[in-house]
């Protein structure tokens, strides 16, 4: 990191190292860990009845939530840094859309095609 | 990117000037590039989200063939699922290595994210050869369509990715851990982990979800 | 070996493409052989063709824009020509297969290949200028962004000579856009020019978005930043956005026509409806990046020739970013009637209403900004207030649409075009002239004539009234759109002038080509030597006109909102700074070199030659490694070269 021109700012990003050490062995591993024990959860909870069955859905969705925050916080280290606004207003955006493409399509297909009259076949 | 005079000379931004609420000037070129990627991915993922999208709409159009009940094993994609996270913790292993300049352990990582890579997509096109010759192949219905296509975009972005990491492997061994190369390793590795989260959604919302048990 | 590709592709038999194509083709050739003659292509190669300047990039997507609008308006001419002819048992000149293909290559050509590059090539110029900064944040990226959008357009454009283009409109509707219906090359085409230019506008998207929100001068806080700036993000966070799920619904029906699959089909579970959802999800939010840097134009515009600060600049980013999320909750109203049920209906009806509160609010910015200033009406300021009155009447047009039941009766007729081309041509090519004739000095160090000028805005007013305004009524009276063949004989008057409207279009368009040749012939009497004609207030105005390389030799420290203005005010001195070495990023043929052989992949895959397509894709590919090899790619101008430079300023 020993651009002529490096100008450190108080700003991260996510994954940019720079002066802090948020970044270690230890974080990784536990972020690896934790993933690992959603991972494993959510295989459980789907083939077992471990949880109430019209339950399932919810918990797969909540685990997956948890692990992919797991990854943003131990691998990608979003958050960490003085000034990391940023890169989390763009997350939350990437994050809005995700949703209401997915939930807006979903909702919308399911109004069109109930009112699809019924097949001949 | 070209940040010359205000970064020779920081001292020389006037002290009236607002440094919070953006008025720090140019950003240097790490923070730049790192940004930029990061909103790249952000668009990838929007991508993705419309093939999700289309596959939650296509889920149950099987049309008489195969469902996904009858095709998935899920304990391969268990496997493939521990053999993509694990790559994703040697990579961000790798990455801290590069960022200590310590060339030999970052290829070390980089190759065991690599064999690890390659297992996942191994198993990946094993399962979809096994699919295809079931006669459930991505033209059977609009479902198997729609999961192909899904996961098989997410199998070439992996795959674009190791062959993006041998090359930067390559530059690594021309050209050290300069920081242009940390950079370029900074975005690999950005790219990387969102692949790992694109797929906690793909085997939680394609191969966990609905009643496959 | 080559596909689908034979010599029955060119249309030797059909008179009027083959006048067209041969016409096109004769002008093209004659623009390589002047150039070859005059010996341009040194310096064309040099300070254009490989350039990573966000100037030189800005001017060829402009260029660009206004090529392929000759293309597009005579695709309008011709459909206008034939609707007002073609009555009762007149058949007109034009057969079905012909107009189809004449009415999606216009709704094509004009969103993507005129709208976008004015737009962008306008953002591009400017944006880098007004933060203060040097350059984006990827200059090379910012080429291949260009020549990939080029590349889309010249295989829209080979289109014409070799090969169909695509019946089914501008959108690619399933089933007709699948290969049971449209078995012929035309959709290829449509589907992979847009592809491929998609991929250079992503790239423009995460370029400007970090450049904004990373790269500004000292001192430029996020609500000091130039309004333009401001909606120029907001349209490139929507391109982030937007255009993968553009990218994501086009993969799906080239993977439906290419490899059998059934995402859209009529059977085996294919889902059209999902296309049109898609589709507008990505549209929506499209025309939004097209209006919201034109109203970041008015913005500038009407500050600086009212000689006052624009009014209310807080509400005014807040209206912006309203706008920007708002623009992704209403896209189900471009499809009210394909059968959603009410509550869904009701909801994005109620969301396409309130997007046009903060669309109000700027309307009210802008007029405020005018009470009591002092107006000069160049031609900007005349496309400004022309904008205004226009737009507010598309934009009432507008939300009677968004009402699902007024929808019913009036979608697809002749009523919605006339509002979408109210607002676009109203608000995005009025815009896009405006900034071109605002802009145009700082480019070139010259002025455009302004009696020309504003001859152009008088034809192109009473002109888009004139084409426009019958659509409506004809819109309530029956008339669906893309008609071929007109059944009422009673639509005939108001269709005539709509005719006549087109071709006092068509005087504007000259009156602008007859512009440019003139200002560049008398540049000599209109030089802009202080680099400030407009007296602006935006930080572009403090450089020489044209602006050096680098743009400015010492990053200007930003203390207030209109900081050139604010710089004027107090007088500071000309005190000369410290100049230091100054890095700039060296030119680049990768993204030319890249698109070549984009386009070469993209014309094979679409007549489906494999060894070709696959050959192109990999020598991009392997351009792309190559110039990600470099590890220096700056030059330094060292300090005594810019000190030099600002000297002889």
């Amino acid at each position: 990191m020993t651009d002529r021109h490096e100008h450190v700012l108080d700003d991260r990003t996510p994954g940019v190292e720079e002066h802090e050490s948020s970044a270690t062995y230890l974080s990784y591993t536990v972020g690896l860990a934790l993933a690992i024990l959603a991972t494993i959860a959510s295989f459980v909870v789907s083939q077992t009845d471990l949880l109430w069955p019209p339950g399932i859905p919810v918990g797969l969705i909540v685990l997956a939530f948890a692990q992919i925050g797991v990854h943003l916080v131990f691998f990608l280290h979003l958050g960490s840094g003085a000034d990391s606004t940023n890169n989390i207003l763009a997350l939350a955006f990437g994050v809005l859309i995700v949703f209401l493409v997915i939930i807006g399509s979903v909702s919308i297909i399911a109004s069109l095609n109930s009112n699809m009259m019924p097949m001949s076949q | 990117m070209t940040v010359a005079a205000i970064d020779r000379a920081p001292a020389a931004v006037p002290a009236g000037l607002a440094r919070g609420r953006g008025g720090g000037g140019p950003a240097s070129k790490r923070v730049v590039v790192a940004y930029g990627f990061w909103i790249f991915i952000l668009g990838d993922m929007v991508m993705f989200s419309a093939l999700f999208a289309a596959f939650a709409v296509l889920r149950n159009s099987t049309a008489g063939g195969p469902t996904g009940a009858e095709l998935f094993d899920l304990r391969n994609v268990f496997i493939e699922t521990m053999c993509l996270l694990v790559s994703s913790y040697t990579c961000g292993l790798g990455a801290l290595s590069a960022e200590r300049r310590q060339p030999g352990r970052f290829l070390a990582f980089a190759v065991l994210t690599f064999v690890l890579g390659a297992a996942f997509l191994f198993i990946e096109v094993s399962e979809f050869a096994r699919m295809v010759e079931k006669g459930a192949g991505p033209s059977r219905s609009a479902f198997l369509s729609a999961f192909f296509t899904l996961v098989g975009t997410h199998g070439v972005h992996v795959a674009g990715g190791m062959i993006a990491l041998i090359y930067l492997v390559a530059q690594v061994l021309a050209y050290g851990l300069p920081a242009a190369v940390l950079r370029r390793l900074l975005c690999w590795s950005l790219f990387w982990h969102a692949l790992d989260i694109v797929w906690v959604g793909v085997f939680t919302l394609v191969y966990l979800m609905g009643d496959w048990h | 070996m080559l596909g689908k590709l034979s010599w029955a592709a060119i249309p030797f038999n059909e008179p009027l493409p083959l006048l067209a194509g041969a016409a096109v083709c004769i002008v093209i050739l004659a623009v390589l052989l002047t150039v070859t003659i005059k010996g341009w292509w040194p310096y064309l190669w040099r300070e254009w063709i490989t350039s990573v300047d966000h100037k030189r990039i800005g001017v060829m997507y402009v260029v660009l824009g206004l090529v392929m609008l000759l293309r597009g308006y005579s695709d309008a001419i011709m459909m206008r020509t034939q609707q007002a002819i073609a009555i009762g048992s007149a058949q007109g000149y034009l057969p079905p297969e012909h107009f189809d293909q004449i009415f999606s290559a216009h709704g094509t050509i004009m969103i993507f290949f005129v709208a976008m590059p004015l737009v962008i090539g306008l953002m591009n110029f400017a944006v880098p200028l007004q933060l203060g900064v040097r350059d984006v944040a990827f200059p090379v990226l910012n080429s291949v962004s260009f020549w990939l959008t080029a590349t889309g357009a010249l295989l829209i454009n080979m289109s014409l000579v070799i090969g169909v283009f695509s019946r089914a409109s501008w959108w690619g509707y399933p089933p007709l856009s699948e290969l049971a219906f449209s078995p012929d090359v035309g959709v290829d085409y449509y589907l992979w020019s847009l592809q491929i230019s998609g991929i250079g506008t992503l790239l423009t998207g995460v370029n400007f978005v970090t450049t904004i929100l990373k790269l500004r001068a000292p001192g430029m806080t996020y609500m000091r930043m130039p309004v333009f700036c401001w909606t120029a993000l907001s349209a490139n966070l929507l391109i982030v956005a937007a255009f993968p799920v553009l990218t994501a619904t086009f993969l799906m029906l080239l993977l439906d026509r290419y490899l059998g699959m059934h995402f859209f089909t009529n059977d085996a579970g294919g889902n059209q409806m999902m296309y049109v959802n898609l589709f507008w999800a990505w549209g929506h939010p499209e025309v939004y990046i097209l209006v919201l840097p034109a109203f970041g134009i008015f913005s500038e515009v009407v500050a600086v020739f009212c000689g006052k600060g624009l009014f209310s600049y807080r509400s005014m980013v807040w209206a912006t970013l309203g706008i920007c999320i708002l623009s992704f909750m209403v896209w189900l109203h471009h499809f009210f009637t394909m059968g959603a049920g009410a509550d869904v209906n009701a909801f994005f009806g109620i969301m396409s209403s309130i997007i046009a509160v903060p669309t109000g609010v700027k309307v009210f910015n802008w007029l405020f900004t005018m009470f009591r200033g002092r107006i000069v009406f160049s031609t900007s300021m005349l496309f400004t207030v022309g904008f205004i009155i226009t737009f507010v009447i598309g934009g009432l047009t507008g939300v009677l649409l968004a009402v699902p039941p007024v929808d019913f009766v009036v979608h697809n007729s002749a009523f919605l075009v006339a509002h979408f081309h109210n607002v676009i041509i109203g608000g995005v090519v009025f815009g896009a002239l405006a900034g071109i004739n605002y802009w145009f000095p700082k480019a070139f160090g010259f002025t455009l004539d302004e009696r020309l000028g504003k001859a152009s805005f008088w034809c192109w007013l009473i002109g888009f009234y004139l084409a426009f305004m019958p659509l409506y009524q004809l819109g309530l009276m029956g008339m669906t759109r893309r008609l071929q063949h007109i059944p009422d004989p009673s639509w005939q008057p108001l269709l005539l002038v709509a005719e006549a409207g087109a071709i006092v279009i068509f005087l504007g368009i000259l009156c602008q080509i007859a512009q440019l040749f003139l200002s560049i012939r008398t540049r000599e009497r209109r030089l802009d030597l202080t680099g400030d004609p407009w007296n602006g207030r935006t930080l572009e105005w403090s450089t020489s006109s044209p602006p050096p390389a680098y743009n400015f030799a010492v990053l200007p420290r930003v203390e207030t909102i209109d900081a050139f203005w604010h710089m004027k005010r107090i007088g500071r001195p000309p005190v000369a700074p410290a100049y230091e070495a100054i890095e700039m990023p060296r030119n680049s043929p990768a993204g030319f070199i890249t698109a070549f052989f984009a386009t070469i992949m993209g014309f094979s895959l679409i007549w489906q030659i494999w060894w070709l397509a696959l050959l192109g894709f990999l020598a991009a590919a392997i351009v792309v490694l190559i110039a990600g090899w470099r590890i220096e790619r700056e030059d330094e101008i060292p300090a005594a070269e810019v000190a030099q430079m600002e000297l002889a300023r």
